[in-house]
C-alpha cells in the first residue's frame, strides 16, 4: 500500500466538487431554457403576435445572465483534469479526452456562434434566420451535455478500451462502445430532461410571482402554458430515464446501488425503501452497518427495479465486500488478489523492457493483450491500491439521502405540472393563490434534486474515479496541499461572489419585468 | 511519412493544434481591446463602445481557448498531465483571468449587480492585459523548457505515484524569472493591443476614438516589435532537443535548422511577419480600416509556423530542464493511433464550423457599431 497524501486527495476532491457543483448551478437552466426560448420564438414567428416576441426576449435576457456564468465555471472544470488529476489525464486521456475535444468542435462553437446571432441579430438578420439560430443554440447546448456525459458515463462504466503496458495507459479500441455505452446514453437522457424540468419549474415559478403581484397577466399565463406542457412531458420522461439509470447502476455499479438503498445484507424479493431515516454507523462482527431508525418499504420493489424480477437477488454492501458464494458475488479480497496479480505482471513487464529481454517482453505483452487477462485480471487493477476490502464502501448516508430526495422530488414535480395544467385549463390559475405560492417556492427544489443526483452519481462511486481501474487517490497531481487549498478558497470566494451577483441581477431583472423593445 | 500512418496522424493533430493556437492569438484582439478601456476611452460613451464591440466577440476567443485545451488533451494527453499538473500556478492564474471575463460583459451595466460596474470593468482590464501576457509566457516555456520529470510506470511505484511531476515548489511561477519567457509575454500583450486597435478601427463608427486609436497604435506596435524581434532572435539561436527514436539528443540552433529545412514554413513565417507589418502600416498611416485583416492573417501564419517549427522534425516540443529524457515530442506524448484516427474524422467538420462562424460574424458585423445602436432594441453590455 502506497503512502498517499490523503489531505491532498481530499482537498483536490473538494475543489473539483466545489467547481462542478457551481457549474451545475447554471448549466441545467441553460439546457432547458434554451428549448423554452425556441418554442416561444417559434410561436412568435408562426403567429406574428408581438406579445410572443416580448415574452421571448424577457426570458432571453434571463438566459443571457445565466449563460455567462455557466461558461465561466465550465472552463475551470476542463482544465482541472490536467491541473489536479494529472495521473488520470494520462491513464485514461486517450479515451476521455476524445469526447471533450469533440464537444468543443461540435457543440461549443455552435452554441457560442449562434448565441451572438440570438442576442445581437434581432434587427440584423431575417426572422427565420433568427429563429433557426435560437434552435441551434438549444441543440448546441444539449449536444455539449451529450459529450461530457458520455465522458462521465464512461468513467462509471469503462468500455471500448484495453490497457497497453507499453504506454502504461488505457487505450480506446472501439469508439462506438464508448459513445453508445448504455450508461452514457441513459445518463445523457436523464440529465438533459432534468435540465428541462428545472427550467420549466423556473419559468412557472417566476411567472407565478408576476401573477401574485397582479402584473403582466397575459405574459405570465402564456409563459406558464409553454413551460408546464414542456415540464410535464420532461418530468414524466425524467422518472422513466431515472428508472433506467438505476437499473444500469444496479448492473454496473452494484456497490453504489446498495449504498443508495442502505442495503447491507443482500436478499431476494428486496424491498424498496420509499422513505427512511438512517441511524449511526455500527460495526458488528467486524462488518459495517447502518440501522434504519424508521422506514417505509415497498415489498420486492427493489428487485423489480433492478432486475425486473421480484425474486431476483440484490447484493448488499456486505455481500460485495465479503463475497457471497451462493449468489456468486465475488469478494473484494479476491478482486484485490487479482488486481495485485495484474500489478505484478506489469512490474515484470517493465523489468523485461528495461533489461532488454525481448523474448520475455514479448511473452508478457501477449499475456497483457489477451482478452482473458484484461477481462479477468486487469479489470481489477484498481483494487491493487487497497489493502482492506472495506475501503471500497462509499459514504452510505450521503448516497442514500441524495437518492431519496431526488426521487421524491421527481414525483412531486410530475404532480406539480399536472396541477398547473388543470388550473390553466379551468382558467382559474391566476386566482389560485395557494398554487402560485407553491410554484414560487418550488423554484429551489429542482436545483436541490439536480445537485442530489450528481452527489449520488459521484459520491456513490467513491473510492473510484474510473470504476475498478483507478481509485481517486491514485489520480491526483503531485502538488502541495497548500497550493490546492489556496486555489480552493480563491474559487470559493470568486464563485460565491459571482453567484450572489447573478442572483441579485436576476431578481432585479425579473422585477423590472418584460418590456416592449430592448432589454 | 506514410500516408495515414500513426506518425501521419500525430503530425496532423499537431497541425490542428497549431492552427487553433494561431487562431487564438489572432482572437486575442478582444483582450487587447479590453486592456484599453481605461486609457483609449476618454468618456463613458467611448468606453461603452469599446466594451460592446469586444463583447460581441469574446465568445469566439474563449471558445477557441476551450477547444484548444480539449484538442490538446485528446491528442497529446501527456502534455496535459505534465504541464497543467506541473506548472500549476501559471495555468491557474491564466484560468482565473478567464473566469472573470465572461460575466463581466453581461453583468457590468445591469442594475443591482453587487460588485459594481467599476469592479467588472477592472475584471475586463485584468483579463485583457494579464491573459495575453500569461499565455505568451506559457507558450514561451515550450521553447525554454520546464522543470518536470516523467515516469509512466510510477503508477505502480509505491514511493511516488505521480507519472509526471514538477521538481520545484514554484510550480510554474519560475517561468516569470526567465527573461526569454517575459519577452514573449510582453510581445503577445502588445500584439493583442495592436490587434485591438485595428479591430476598433474596423468595427466602431466614432471619429475621435479612431483618431486617438491611430496614435496609440503607434506606441503599441513599436513595443510589440521591441519585444517580439528579440524573442525571435533568442529562439532561432537557442539549442533544444530532438528524439532519435530511442532517446533525446541536444542540438544547437535546432529551431533555426527546423525552419530552414522546411522552406514552406519559412515562407509562411516571413509572409506572416510582413502581413502583420502591413496591417500596422494601414492602421497608423492610412484611412483604411482593413488593417485587422492583414495583421490578423499575418498573426495566424506567424504563430502557426512557429508551432510547426516547435513540433516537427522529432523536436522536443516541451523539453525538461531537469531530465532531458523526460522531454515530450509528438511520438511519445500522443494519444493512440486509433484515437487520433477517430478524431480525425471529426476534424473534417472544422471547415464547416469555420464557414458558419464566418457567416454569422458577417451577419452581425454588417454595420459598424455606433452609439445610436444602444438606443435600439438590442442586447447592450
Ligand atoms: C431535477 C432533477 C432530477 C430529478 C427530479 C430526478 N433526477 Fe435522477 N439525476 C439527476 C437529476 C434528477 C441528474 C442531475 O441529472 C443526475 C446526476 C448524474 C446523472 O447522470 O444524472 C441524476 C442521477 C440519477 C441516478 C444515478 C446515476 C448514476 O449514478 O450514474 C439515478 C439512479 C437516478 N438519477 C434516478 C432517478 C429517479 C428514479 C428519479 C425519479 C423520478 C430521478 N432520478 C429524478
Ligand atoms: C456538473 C455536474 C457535476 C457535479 C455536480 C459533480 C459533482 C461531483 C462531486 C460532488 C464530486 C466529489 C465526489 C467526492 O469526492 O466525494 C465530484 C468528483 C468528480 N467528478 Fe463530478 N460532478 C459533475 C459532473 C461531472 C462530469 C460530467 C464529470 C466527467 C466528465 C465528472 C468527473 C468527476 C471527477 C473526475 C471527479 C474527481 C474525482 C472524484 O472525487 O471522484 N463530474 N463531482
Ligand atoms: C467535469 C465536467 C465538465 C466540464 C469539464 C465542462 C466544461 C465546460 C466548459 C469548458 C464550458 C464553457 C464552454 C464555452 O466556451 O462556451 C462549459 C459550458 C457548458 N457546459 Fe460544462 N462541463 C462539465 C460538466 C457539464 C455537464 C455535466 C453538463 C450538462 C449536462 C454541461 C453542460 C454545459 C453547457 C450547456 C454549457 C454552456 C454554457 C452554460 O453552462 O450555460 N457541462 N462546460
Amino acid at each position: 500500500m502506497e503512502e498517499i497524501n490523503s489531505s491532498l486527495v481530499d482537498w483536490s476532491r473538494a475543489q473539483f466538487a466545489l467547481t462542478a457543483i457551481y457549474h451545475w448551478f447554471f448549466v441545467p437552466l441553460t439546457l432547458g431554457l434554451a428549448f423554452i426560448l425556441a418554442f416561444m420564438e417559434s410561436i412568435y414567428v408562426k403567429t406574428g403576435n408581438p406579445e410572443w416576441k416580448k415574452i421571448t426576449k424577457f426570458w432571453m435576457t434571463i438566459f443571457g445572465i445565466n449563460f455567462a456564468i455557466g461558461v465561466a465555471t465550465g472552463i475551470i472544470l476542463e482544465f482541472e483534469f490536467g491541473t489536479n488529476w494529472s495521473n488520470y489525464s494520462w491513464f485514461v486521456g486517450d479515451i476521455f479526452g476524445t469526447p471533450l475535444a469533440i464537444e468543443g468542435i461540435m457543440a461549443f462553437f455552435l452554441e457560442s456562434t449562434f448565441i451572438a446571432v440570438m442576442f445581437f441579430g434581432w434587427n440584423k438578420v431575417s426572422k427565420r434566420f433568427h429563429l433557426v439560430s435560437t434552435w441551434l443554440v438549444a441543440f448546441g447546448a444539449n449536444i455539449s451535455a451529450l459529450w461530457i456525459l458520455v465522458a462521465n458515463g464512461w468513467m462509471q462504466f469503462p468500455a471500448g478500451m484495453y490497457f497497453n503496458p507499453d504506454t502504461v495507459r488505457n487505450e480506446m479500441h472501439n469508439f462506438w462502445e464508448v459513445l453508445f455505452s448504455p450508461v452514457a446514453v441513459h445518463k445523457f437522457l436523464h440529465t438533459i430532461t432534468s435540465g428541462f424540468t428545472l427550467a420549466s419549474i423556473f419559468v412557472v415559478g417566476v411567472s407565478a410571482w408576476f401573477l401574485l403581484k397582479k402584473r403582466e397577466r397575459s405574459f405570465a399565463l402564456k409563459s406558464i402554458l409553454v413551460a408546464s406542457i414542456f415540464g410535464l412531458i420532461s418530468s414524466l420522461y425524467l422518472a422513466f430515464t431515472g428508472d433506467s439509470s438505476a437499473r444500469y447502476v444496479a448492473e454496473k455499479q452494484p456497490m453504489k446501488f446498495a449504498a443508495m438503498e442502505g442495503l447491507y445484507e443482500g436478499r431476494t424479493n428486496a424491498p424498496l425503501v420509499a422513505f427512511g431515516i438512517l441511524g449511526s454507523k455500527k460495526i458488528e462482527e467486524g462488518k459495517q452497518h447502518h440501522d434504519f431508525l424508521m422506514k417505509l418499504e415497498i415489498p420486492s420493489m427493489l428487485s423489480i427495479l433492478a432486475f425486473q424480477d421480484a425474486k431476483a437477488f440484490v447484493p448488499g454492501i456486505n455481500d460485495l465486500v465479503y463475497g457471497n458464494e451462493k449468489y456468486r458475488v465475488m469478494s473484494t479480497s479476491e478482486k484485490i488478489v487479482r488486481g495485485n496479480l495484474a500489478r505484478e505482471t506489469l512490474k515484470e513487464f517493465k523489468e523485461a523492457k528495461e533489461s532488454g529481454n525481448t523474448a520475455h517482453y514479448d511473452s508478457i505483452k501477449t499475456v497483457f493483450l489477451s482478452e482473458h487477462f484484461q477481462k479477468n485480471y486487469f479489470c481489477y487493477f484498481g483494487y491493487s491500491y487497497f489493502n482492506k476490502p472495506e475501503m471500497v464502501i462509499p459514504n452510505v448516508p450521503t448516497s442514500f439521502y441524495s437518492f431519496h430526495i431526488m426521487v421524491f422530488l421527481g414525483f412531486y414535480f410530475i404532480a406539480f405540472f399536472v396541477v398547473a395544467l388543470v388550473l390553466l385549463y379551468k382558467d382559474t390559475l391566476d386566482k389560485s393563490r395557494w398554487f402560485l405560492r407553491v410554484a414560487l417556492w418550488a423554484i429551489p427544489l429542482p436545483y436541490i434534486a439536480s445537485q442530489a443526483g450528481w452527489i449520488l452519481a459521484e459520491v456513490g462511486r467513491q473510492p473510484w474515479v474510473i470504476q475498478d481501474y483507478m481509485p481517486t487517490m491514485a489520480a491526483v497531481s503531485r502538488l502541495s496541499t497548500t497550493s490546492v487549498q489556496i486555489t480552493f478558497f480563491l474559487f470559493a470566494i470568486l464563485f460565491t461572489a459571482l453567484l450572489i451577483a447573478e442572483i441579485k441581477i436576476l431578481i432585479r431583472q425579473i422585477k423590472i419585468g418584460p418590456k416592449e423593445g430592448g432589454h | 511519412m506514410e500516408l495515414f500512418s500513426f506518425e501521419f496522424f500525430q503530425h496532423y493533430w499537431w497541425i490542428i493544434n497549431s492552427l487553433l493556437a494561431a487562431l487564438l492569438v489572432f482572437l486575442l484582439f478582444v483582450q487587447g481591446g479590453q486592456s484599453m478601456i481605461f486609457t483609449l476611452a476618454k468618456d463613458e460613451e467611448e468606453q461603452r463602445l469599446i466594451v460592446n464591440s469586444m463583447g460581441r466577440k469574446w465568445e469566439f476567443t474563449f471558445t477557441t481557448l476551450v477547444v484548444f485545451g480539449g484538442a490538446f488533451f485528446a491528442s497529446f494527453p501527456l502534455f496535459y498531465s505534465t504541464s497543467f499538473g506541473g506548472a500549476y500556478w501559471a495555468w491557474m492564474a491564466l484560468l482565473f483571468c478567464f473566469v472573470i471575463q465572461a460575466v463581466s460583459f453581461e453583468f457590468r451595466t445591469r442594475p443591482n449587480n453587487f460588485l459594481g460596474t467599476k469592479t467588472f470593468n477592472t475584471f475586463l482590464f485584468i483579463n485583457g492585459s494579464l491573459a495575453p501576457f500569461l499565455l505568451g509566457v506559457i507558450v514561451a516555456t515550450l521553447f525554454t523548457g520546464g522543470n518536470f520529470m516523467v515516469e509512466k510506470y510510477n503508477i505502480i511505484n509505491p514511493d511516488n505515484l505521480a507519472i509526471s511531476y514538477w521538481t520545484n515548489n514554484l510550480h510554474g511561477l519560475e517561468a516569470l524569472l526567465n527573461y526569454k519567457n517575459l519577452l514573449l509575454g510582453f510581445a503577445v500583450l502588445f500584439l493583442a493591443r495592436t490587434l485591438g486597435h485595428l479591430y476598433i478601427q474596423n468595427n466602431i463608427d466614432h471619429d475621435i476614438l479612431l483618431m486617438r486609436s491611430r496614435v496609440h497604435l503607434k506606441v503599441d506596435a513599436i513595443l510589440f516589435l521591441l519585444f517580439f524581434l528579440p524573442f525571435v532572435a533568442v529562439v532561432f539561436t537557442a539549442p533544444g532537443y530532438y528524439f532519435d527514436g530511442s532517446q533525446f539528443i541536444s542540438k544547437e540552433f535546432i529551431y533555426f535548422n527546423n525552419i530552414v529545412s522546411m522552406p514552406l514554413i519559412l515562407v509562411l513565417f516571413l509572409v506572416g511577419v510582413v502581413l502583420v507589418l502591413i496591417g500596422m502600416y494601414f492602421g497608423i498611416f492610412s484611412k483604411s480600416s482593413k488593417g485587422i485583416w492583414w495583421s490578423g492573417l499575418g498573426v495566424i501564419l506567424t504563430v502557426f509556423s512557429l508551432f510547426i517549427v516547435l513540433g516537427f522534425n522529432n523536436t522536443a516540443y516541451y523539453f525538461s530542464l531537469v531530465d532531458p529524457q523526460s522531454s515530450l515530442c509528438l511520438a511519445n506524448s500522443s494519444s493512440s493511433e486509433y484515437t487520433l484516427r477517430t478524431m480525425s474524422y471529426v476534424s473534417l467538420l472544422v471547415p464547416f464550423v469555420i464557414a458558419y462562424i464566418v457567416y454569422a460574424w458577417r451577419a452581425i458585423n454588417n454595420k459598424k457599431l455606433s452609439s445610436e445602436e444602444f438606443n435600439e432594441d438590442t442586447h447592450v453590455y
